[in-house]
């Protein structure tokens, strides 16, 4: 019973009677209803509190993955990123300790709270990649676990007698780390980020920042930059995604300058200047970690945590988890026809 | 409650506190909807209440009360208020309750409700779907406007209301209600809720699990239905201009909490529990709605053997079902096709042969006719070469018989004759 858009310009926007009961009643439309303007308060801008009333009772899910060669700073970072031990460090294991013969998937949650704000954080560590001889294909673990979390998902949300809250164990964001041999990206960078970029937020960073000067950082991201475009590898936030001008401005001034975001992490703090401050200490001086002028982590926290964490949901939720939601059930023949009127616009048949 | 999650103490300020604000931010730019659903009477007070609530005027045209059957009439609105867009869509009954026979009065109104439901069930279900901007049209509230006579709700009340509870957040509300005294009032709403409770009638209750308002709901769930007066006319009391209603002995204020209780739906429906009836309406309501029709579908969640049914199998299923059908379906088209060809080729070759009979019997005639008229003509030219030779003759005697005799021995050849 979809009236189709020829007919809904011709209906106008004022009444609408539905025909004689019994009938298939007709389903209101997108509204091009009148701009009736307000002589005196009513309170309809209270729903703006009502909704963060509940959103901070219902509390959020956040999954972070980190990809990376071993000794990268992956479990620093993150620590640092969330002030607290969400990812346990491999402590300096030496060639006894074993390093995993493929790629491995660890997910380790925690209930962090800041403010009121509950969030359940989930880190997903990928011990082994990229570590061994042989690298071929070591994103294919990675992909599957993504591809997983989707499918618990869908499962889920298929179901007749549905959760009220469906568990959210998918993929939100995905930190890469670059070496930062300060040339250019390595062929697995390359295979890694084609791949994975197509199914889940990529975020490069490139790690241990602290080894290069201010303009081998400036020259090594304007290069990366170049061959991530080249490659055709779109990275968070993806252009195609820029819901207006507001966001495009925004999100055009990270995409061509700040990323990737060239970062250290530490979890020890040091006295600088009388204040405490989270920093790595070297002969030739300190490096603040939150420092803006010694490196870009501060951007990056901000970035993923204060500003974009909910789009960063939002985008998995409505853009790859549909995506891949599409695909499962086109190859699986689609879901049946509610009604057998159904034949005119989507594939939602055969 | 945490699932076996750890809690983990932060050392320092990380940042996400800000992400309710990120998540209204986003719902700021999509705007809002909300949809209420009026029944009541013709005449019973509801698009008065309506533009009361809103403070505007919704141009909404008086109905008459001869309407055959009860109809729904739906109508958006964009208002704004400092930077929320809300889009509001006011469904109104009309015609309801002036029927001489009353019994398909609720349908129409149940069939609305469902289609809405009908029309996200299947957005929801398309491959390509986009349920981030899908303009929600469910209906996220009742308004029951309840007749102000005093005594008890009417049968067709508590059919109606019966017919809707489980698919529709109620909120009763006798409208008009300055006709009705104080002791009176309390009266007839205390019957009103004994007889909602005696017919198990579910209507909407504000929530009370937040302690933020848990204590203001609680009260207001004691005071429904709620007795309410609308008015857009304006009248001077004291020094200000307020909505109000004007009689001979005294003015009915409609925003003073003595003489009705407009503000407490105002302050309820909209300021406090706007969320929560949208909220109610898509995890409540929607989903029963989806389980029944999903099951109607002859989709499980476990399988005959009792065994969890996999997506797969089920879609597996359906699939082979409606491929076998398609097919079925194409092959009796196909037959049909066929057999209507043999037929018309049957009757044009039948025509084809009836015409070339009677073109050769025409042939034949025409033969005949040529041959008859040949005779005819050859007749003809035989009597025409006689008359000539006869014509010659005659024309040579005169000639010789006017060259031989004079004219006065005429009489002598005449007697010699």
């Amino acid at each position: 019973p979809h009236a189709g858009p020829a007919d809904r310009k011709n209906e106008a926007a004022m009444s609408e009677l539905v025909p004689e009961p019994r009938q298939k009643p007709v389903v209101p439309m997108k509204p091009t209803g009148i701009n009736a303007s307000l002589l005196g308060y009513i309170g309809i801008d209270t729903i703006i509190e009502q909704m963060r009333k509940k959103t901070m009772k219902t509390g959020f899910d956040f999954n972070i993955m980190v990809v990376g060669q071993s000794g990268l700073g992956k479990s620093t970072l993150v620590n640092t990123l969330f002030k607290s031990q969400v990812s346990r460090k491999s402590s300096g294991w030496n060639r006894e300790e074993k390093i995993p013969k493929t790629v491995e998937i660890k997910a380790i949650g925690h209930v962090i709270e800041e403010g009121g704000v509950k969030m359940k954080l989930t880190v997903i560590d990928t011990p082994g990649f990229g570590d061994q001889i042989n690298n071929e294909n070591c994103w294919e673990p990675i992909e599957k676990y993504i591809n997983e979390q989707y499918e618990k998902f869908l499962k889920e949300e298929v179901n007749i007698a549905r959760k009220k809250r469906i568990p959210d164990t998918r993929v939100h964001c995905c930190l890469y780390f670059i070496s930062p041999t300060g040339h250019s990206l390595r062929p697995l960078d390359l295979e890694f980020m084609k791949h994975l970029s197509k199914v889940v937020n990529i975020i490069p960073v490139i790690a241990k920042a602290d080894t290069m000067t201010l303009e081998e950082k400036t020259e090594f991201k304007q290069r990366v930059r170049k061959e991530l475009e080249v490659n055709g590898i779109e990275f968070y936030p993806q252009k195609e995604f820029d819901e207006d001008l507001e966001d495009k401005t925004e999100n055009d001034k990270i995409r061509q300058e700040s990323m990737p975001f060239a970062v250290v992490g530490s979890d020890k703090e040091y006295q600088v200047n009388g204040k405490r401050v989270l920093g790595r200490k070297t002969p030739w001086g300190i490096i603040e970690v939150e420092n803006l002028t010694h490196c870009e982590f501060a951007l990056l926290r901000d970035f993923v945590i204060r500003t974009h964490l909910q789009d960063l949901k939002e985008v998995t939720h409505n853009i790859h988890y549909e995506t891949y939601r599409a695909k499962r059930l086109n190859d699986n023949g689609g879901l049946p026809p509610m009604t057998v009127e159904t034949e005119e616009n989507h594939e939602s048949n055969m | 409650q945490n699932d076996g999650y750890r809690t983990l103490s932060l050392s320092g300020h990380v940042g996400f506190g800000s992400l309710p604000d990120q998540l209204v931010k986003k719902s700021i730019k999509q705007g809002f909807c909300f949809n209420i659903l009026c029944i009541g009477e013709t005449g019973s007070g509801k698009s008065t209440l309506i533009n009361s609530l809103f403070n505007t005027n919704f141009d909404d045209p008086v109905s008459t009360h001869f309407l055959p059957s009860v109809q729904l009439r739906a109508q958006t609105y964009e208002l704004q208020e400092s930077n929320v867009l809300l889009n509001l869509t006011i469904v109104n009954t009309v015609g309801f309750g002036d029927q001489i026979n009353k019994e398909d009065s609720y349908q129409p109104i149940v069939d609305y409700i469902d289609a809405q439901f009908e029309a996200y069930l299947q957005e929801e279900l398309k491959i390509k779907r986009s349920l981030f901007s899908y303009h929600d049209t469910r209906i996220h509230v009742c308004l029951y406007f309840i007749s102000p006579t005093g005594h008890s709700l009417k049968t067709l009340d508590l059919l109606t209301m019966k017919s809707l509870d489980s698919k529709v957040n109620i909120i009763p509300i006798i409208g008009k209600a300055d006709s009705i005294s104080k002791t009176e009032l309390q009266k007839f709403k205390n019957n009103i809720m004994s007889e909602l409770v005696s017919n198990g009638v579910q209507i909407y209750q504000f929530p009370t699990d937040d302690e933020s308002v848990s204590k203001i709901n609680t009260i207001m769930n004691g005071h429904l239905p709620f007795a309410v007066v609308g008015s857009t006319e304006e009248v001077k009391i004291g020094n200000k201009m307020v909505k109000a209603r004007q009689y001979p002995w005294g003015t009915v204020q409609v925003e003073n909490e003595n003489h009705c209780d407009f503000v407490k739906l105002r302050e309820m429906l909209i300021c406090t529990n706007m969320e929560d009836l949208r909220e109610q309406t898509h995890a409540r309501h929607y989903e029963s709605y989806r389980r029944c029709r999903l099951e109607e579908m002859g989709f499980r969640d476990i399988g005959p053997e009792n065994k969890p049914v996999s997506l797969q199998e089920a879609y597996e299923a359906k699939r082979q079902e409606f491929y076998l059908e398609l097919q079925r379906k194409e092959e009796e088209m196909r037959q049909q096709f066929v057999q209507r060809v043999k037929e018309k080729e049957a009757v044009l070759k039948e025509a084809e042969q009836q015409v070339q009979a009677k073109f050769e019997h025409r042939m034949l005639m025409h033969q005949q006719v040529k041959l008859k008229l040949e005779k005819k003509k050859k007749v003809l030219e035989d009597e025409i070469a006689m008359f000539i030779e006869k014509k010659a003759n005659a024309e040579l005697l005169q000639s010789q018989a006017s060259v031989s005799t004079p004219v006065v021995s005429l009489k002598r050849d005449k007697d010699r004759k």
